[in-house]
């Protein structure tokens, strides 16, 4: 992707030409299992009509094809390619299985063509189930519907790999042997499910956004297939406010992204980034989804982060930011869902406009619930050292080096901490 | 397909009971027998009963091949099981429906195996 072949680029000149050729077709490759293994995932499952089998083929025809195509060339019907893979590896599995001519005959006879919408839709749920732990549906959701490797995925999470594929089996397992079903919920279930996919693919993102920058050499943005997944969702299940609002909220965060880090890959707050680099395209978009999402009258947690945002994408400066406005949005969101990493954000917001002692007051009120928090123990730091207490800023900020494990976050703290 | 659905209570919970009365103790149930009436009406309950105290529980286990008899459960734990139903259902989601809607405090569901 952009952010991969600009650093190949910057980092190894000589042959930076073919690495730019290599991550083109990487970001090619990415792009259909994007679109495909979802697809083939539900085609497999409706097939198999066992979810952890079908799972697994669709897995190893995408391992196949990462063999394969960077070498002979994506072919010219790459889904057919992955759905004739997947059927054969489906026939190797089976011939154990008591209806084994029955499945065979279907396998000959289906097409991914054939997959509705609703299927996919069942998937998503279903990788998302709450039965399941969340780490585990991250995983089960970022393999079987965007289509990464179990080894993409364990980089992306800084976990080894034997132990994410462990996750990714058990969590398969269980929706098997505890029979949780393959469907859509409906009703009154409707919500808190949604929610459940919304925080899954919220993770998702915080977790590639976060780390953009300070993963060279990987091959897809986790930032990006959760803001493709999410739209995937908005176009299975139009008009949810929620999910518009949760895309609002990833343009908005995306639209800044060529500024969070500088030339040497260091991390930049918002306060010192240079607004010249937010992509005004994106924020347009991401206001254009959000005022859709409120259209509709009803809030909810998304929208108002994703309002927050916009706020922020809006102020030409830190300095002409609305802090009012944000300290409302912060106010409407602890009515939602009253949080005490929501009131942190909410202080910080509020230092602006009543001055920083007056938000430090609010942050120690938050010492008990947030004490192994990272980000509360910086936020504290910089409001420590904004009324002249340096002494306490070091302290606090030691603590949440101790805390982080993003290793852009650690590296800004130890620059303020004159280790950097 | 079956799945056992085990109550959880605490002792503290269980010994405060042994000091009730009958109505007592039938107010504090909460709406667990309502429970089982809605969902044997509607045929999803195999079995299940209300077990009696932990106080009451023994243990069995062999020991160089012999059996051992011990007073109380075998897992050492503030919580334990006040009583299970046996569900017969179409799907996991049913039978989690069914634990979200248990008045009485925690629930662990549990598949049965398929044979």
């Amino acid at each position: 992707m952009a952010r991969g072949s600009g650093r190949d680029l910057a980092g190894r000149g000589t042959i930076g030409g073919l690495d730019q050729a290599r991550s083109e077709t990487d970001a090619a490759v990415a792009a259909v299992f994007r679109e495909e293994a979802g697809r083939l995932t539900s085609a497999m499952v409706r097939i198999l009509g066992n979810f952890d089998v079908a799972e697994e083929v669709v897995q190893d025809s995408l391992v196949a094809a990462l063999d394969r195509w960077p070498q002979q060339g994506i072919p010219d019907n790459p889904a057919a390619w992955l759905m004739t893979t997947a059927r054969r590896k489906a026939i190797d599995l089976l011939r154990r299985d008591r209806k084994w001519a029955e499945k065979v005959a279907l396998l000959e006879r289906s097409s991914v063509a054939e997959t509705e919408s609703e299927d996919r839709l069942r998937l998503i749920f279903t990788c998302c189930h709450p039965a399941l732990a969340q780490d585990a549906q991250v995983a089960l959701t970022l393999r079987a519907v965007a289509g990464f490797t179990t080894s993409e995925i364990a980089a992306a999470f800084l976990v080894a790999e034997p132990a994410m594929a462990q996750r990714i089996v058990r969590a398969k397992r269980k929706i098997v042997a505890a029979n949780i079903p393959y469907r859509i919920p409906e009703g009154d279930e409707l919500p808190p499910r949604l929610d459940a996919v919304l925080a899954v693919l919220y993770l998702m993102f915080n977790e590639g956004y976060l780390s953009r920058g300070s993963q060279p050499g990987m091959r897809r943005d986790l930032a990006e297939d959760a803001l493709w997944l999410c739209r995937l969702l908005d176009s299975l299940m139009p008009a949810q406010p929620e999910v518009l609002g949760l895309i609002a909220l990833m343009r908005l965060n995306l639209a800044r992204s060529a500024a969070r880090f500088d030339a040497s890959g260091e991390l930049v707050l918002l306060v010192d980034q240079d607004r010249g680099l937010w992509d005004a395209r994106q924020i347009a978009d991401g206001v254009a989804t959000l005022e859709r999402a409120a259209a509709q009258g009803r809030p909810g947690p998304y929208q108002l982060q994703a309002a927050i945002a916009a706020v922020h994408a809006e102020a030409r400066s830190w300095e002409q930011t609305d802090w009012h406005q944000i300290v409302l949005l912060y106010d409407a969101l602890l009515g939602l869902n009253d949080s005490p990493v929501v009131r942190l954000n909410r202080a910080v917001a509020l230092s602006h406009v009543a001055g920083p002692q007056v938000a430090l007051g609010e942050v120690n009120d938050l010492s008990m619930a947030l004490a192994d928090y990272h980000l509360f123990h910086s936020t504290r730091a910089e409001l420590l050292d904004q009324i002249g207490e340096e002494a306490q800023a070091r302290q606090a900020r030691l603590r949440a080096l101790e805390l982080s494990q993003n290793p852009a976050e650690r590296a800004l703290l130890e620059k303020k901490l004159g280790r950097g | 397909m079956k799945f056992v659905l085990l109550f959880v209570g605490t002792r503290d919970d269980q010994d405060r009971w042994d000091q009730m009365t009958p109505e007592q103790i039938q107010a504090s149930m909460g709406g667990a027998g309502d429970w089982f009436e809605r969902f044997s009406r509607e045929g999803k309950i195999a079995g299940g009963e209300q077990l009696q105290s932990y106080r009451t529980v023994t243990t069995v286990r062999a020991e160089n091949g012999k059996p051992v008899v011990t007073d109380g459960p075998f897992i050492e734990s503030k919580e334990v099981i006040g009583g299970f139903a046996l569900v017969n259902v179409k799907d996991y989601d049913e039978a989690l429906e069914m634990a979200k809607s248990w008045p009485a405090g925690p629930v662990e569901i549990w598949p049965a195996v398929e044979r």
